[in-house]
């Protein structure tokens, strides 16, 4: 351990959090995926001062203008223009605010549903755990963005039931890893000790067995989290998400298909940005989970 | 820990902390798809009484029931049949449920595992806290804490310990804490399910006698469980002999270990290196493996490795019955002995 936490008093939760912070920062791939995400926060939040231009500006003398270092290129449009003439980085800026939010909503969603009712399942079996897993098992029969598209249309298109929608469709994954984990640890020793000492059935779930069934859950957020940007995308792009002329990141990407072959910037910025931000997280994934794991803190 | 002599008589005193009638646990097991359920008879018919200070000792080959004993003992699971009293309180549980919160703190168990007794999660103060957390509303937060460190030097361990993780400790230290949280409700019973099998032979001795001290400062009473009986010998007071799910022999440590009497606690015997040359030389081999809890021998369930059976001993189940005032034997080859 650093020297700087020998300052603070242990049990405090300054001293978690330092001692997290320990941990977490060992990982240079954990460090550099939360800088790039911090990095990401802060523009998508001050995106009208950053922003170059109005991201829904449309510049009639100015379809599809290369990036600035094509010969034909300008400062004005840093990294060029789209088919309409407006801004990609302005509406990149102002396309990080929809893709994070949506995705972090839809995570937070099926994350805190799925936990809630693996945690059913797995705890009490039974009638309840063959309800869920079925249901589940409904859900998982389908393809995912066909079932999306679907809940969609019965939601009436629009951002909130994309959000819905997506949610749903992940929230098998997070259901049976919970379900999973809390069967594999529910009878180990130390649970049955919390039960003697009289631990009821919420403590048990949430305080004993959940902390202990994490590891595997935190993986899947950041799995989910990519996975939610490009299903948002999907679903923009067949005109069921996030309606024009929002500047979402996928949305971005979908309608530059077309131009794939005469205009690569247009469709490669949204692209390289959604797979860098998808790899950042997954790095600060494994960093989060190897952080909270106390096995792999040296003493 | 040896015990001062008791009355001779086999009425039960009224200071019993357990008090076992005819403790059975069987288990519903499916063996296919399709066949039935079978029944396993993990536990048959224990029947014992626990005083204060004593030391209970529970022995026999790995599978015949003593973790089902010790699981029926403090709560984890009712018994099929039979009667509990714990603390002159008659034990009713029903399947899946919690034990009482005024029987839970009397009972409490250590496990064989350390490795899996502790929450990975949980810092060793914030797990010795826990008991009084939820049962002693009345012990503030500071107390709480206060009393943690107490435990944790009681049980040898240092206090800086108290903020630690499970995984940054060894086996032995596992115990010991598994130990302190045990006795964080000051119970008056320790259930010891092979508390030292899984320890280095120099670390089950340091355990042992902490557990001795721990019992004469509380005058706790223990049910030590145990495969072991070199660890054994040196602590009980009684002891019950199991095999297949059934006490075979049962009684006073002093006279079942001077002189063991049924041919399975005789082979348990000669497999155990003893400290006492006088002791008679006879080697009692034990060969074999016990029968198929699914498949059981007709008779005695011993016969098929025992070396003294006869065409008899497939006829019945032998009961336990008394052979001296205070040794019980479940084997018909054995004569009664001495006055009575
Ligand atoms: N939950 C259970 N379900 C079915 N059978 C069990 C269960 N627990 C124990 N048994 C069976 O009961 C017998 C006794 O097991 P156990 O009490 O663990 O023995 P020991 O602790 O002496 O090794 C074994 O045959 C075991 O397979
Ligand atoms: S009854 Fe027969 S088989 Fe059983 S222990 Fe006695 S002699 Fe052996
Ligand atoms: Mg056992």
């Amino acid at each position: 351990m650093s020297t700087s936490t020998t300052a603070v008093a242990p049990g405090t939760f300054r001293y978690q959090f330092v001692e997290f912070w320990g941990y977490f920062s060992a990982s240079r791939g954990a460090l550099v995926g939360l800088i790039f995400i911090a990095t990401i926060l802060v523009v998508a939040l001050l995106a009208p001062w950053v922003a170059p231009h109005d991201p829904a500006l449309q510049n009639r003398e100015a379809f599809l203008v290369p990036p600035v270092w094509h010969a034909e290129g300008t400062w004005r449009y840093i990294l060029g223009t789209d088919a309409v003439g407006r801004d990609i980085l302005s509406r990149l800026i102002y396309g990080a605010r929809y893709s994070l939010f949506i995705s972090a909503m839809v995570v937070l969603l099926s994350m805190v549903i799925g936990i809630f009712l693996g945690l059913l399942a797995g705890y009490f079996r039974g009638w309840l755990e063959t309800l869920i897993t079925r249901a589940m098992d409904v859900v998982l029969a389908f393809p995912s963005l066909l079932l999306a598209l679907g809940l969609v249309a019965v939601l009436s298109p629009g951002l909130t039931s994309a959000m819905i929608a997506i949610a749903v469709v992940q929230l098998p994954y997070f259901v049976r890893l919970t379900r999973a984990a809390v069967m594999s640890e529910k009878d180990r020793e130390y649970v049955i000790a919390s039960r003697l000492a009289g631990a009821g059935h919420t403590r048990l779930m949430f305080n004993t067995l959940l902390p202990n069934c994490m590891a595997p859950l935190i993986v899947q957020a950041t799995l989910s989290f990519s996975t939610a940007i490009l299903d948002i995308a999907a679903l923009g792009f067949l005109g069921m998400g996030v309606q024009p002329p929002t500047p979402e990141w996928g949305a971005m990407l979908a309608n530059a298909r077309e131009f794939m072959g005469s205009a690569y910037w247009a469709v490669t910025f949204p692209g390289l940005v959604i797979l860098l931000t998808v790899l950042m997280i997954n790095l600060m994934g494994d960093g989060l989970r190897d952080a909270l794991d106390p096995k792999m803190k040296r003493s | 820990m040896q015990s001062q002599e008791r009355q001779q008589n086999s009425a039960p005193r009224d200071d019993a902390v357990i008090h076992a009638v005819n403790l059975t646990r069987h288990y519903h097991v499916r063996t296919g798809p399709f066949s039935p359920p079978a029944v396993v008879k993990a536990l048959n018919e224990a029947s014992f009484d626990l005083y204060p200070g004593q030391t209970l000792a529970v022995v026999g080959e790995s599978g015949c029931g003593k973790s089902t004993l010790a699981r029926v003992l403090t709560m984890i699971e009712p018994p099929t049949s039979g009667q509990l009293t714990i603390n002159g309180q008659r034990v009713e549980l029903k399947e899946g449920q919690r034990p009482p919160r005024e029987l839970r703190r009397e009972v409490q168990i250590i496990f064989q595992n350390p490795y899996g007794s502790l929450n990975p999660r949980k810092t060793v103060a914030a797990m010795l806290e826990e008991p009084l957390k939820l049962n002693r509303s009345d012990v503030s937060a500071e107390q709480r804490r206060q009393k943690a460190l107490e435990m944790i030097e009681k049980v040898g361990l240092r206090p800086e310990h108290a903020d630690r993780y499970p995984h940054m400790f060894s086996g032995g230290q596992r115990q010991r804490i598994a130990i302190a949280r045990a006795l964080m409700l000051n119970p008056k019973i320790l259930v010891l399910d092979e508390p030292v099998s899984a320890l280095d032979l120099s670390i089950q001795a340091q355990v042992l006698n902490l557990l001795s001290d721990l019992q004469d400062e509380f005058g706790l009473a223990y049910v030590f469980i145990s495969h072991d009986l070199s660890v054994v010998q040196r602590i009980a007071d009684d002891v019950i002999v199991m095999y297949f799910g059934q006490p075979v022999e049962t009684g006073p440590a002093s006279e079942v270990f001077t002189r063991p009497r049924h041919p399975y606690t005789q082979a348990l015997f000669s497999a155990t290196p003893v400290a006492d040359p006088n002791r008679r030389k006879e080697r009692v081999k034990l060969k074999g493996e016990p029968p198929s809890p699914l498949n059981p021998p007709p008779g005695c369930p011993f016969a098929p490795r025992c070396f003294m059976a006869t065409e008899e001993c497939t006829h019945g189940d032998p009961p336990l019955e008394a052979v001296t005032p205070r040794v019980k034997v479940a084997c018909i080859h054995v004569e009664k002995e001495g006055a009575i």
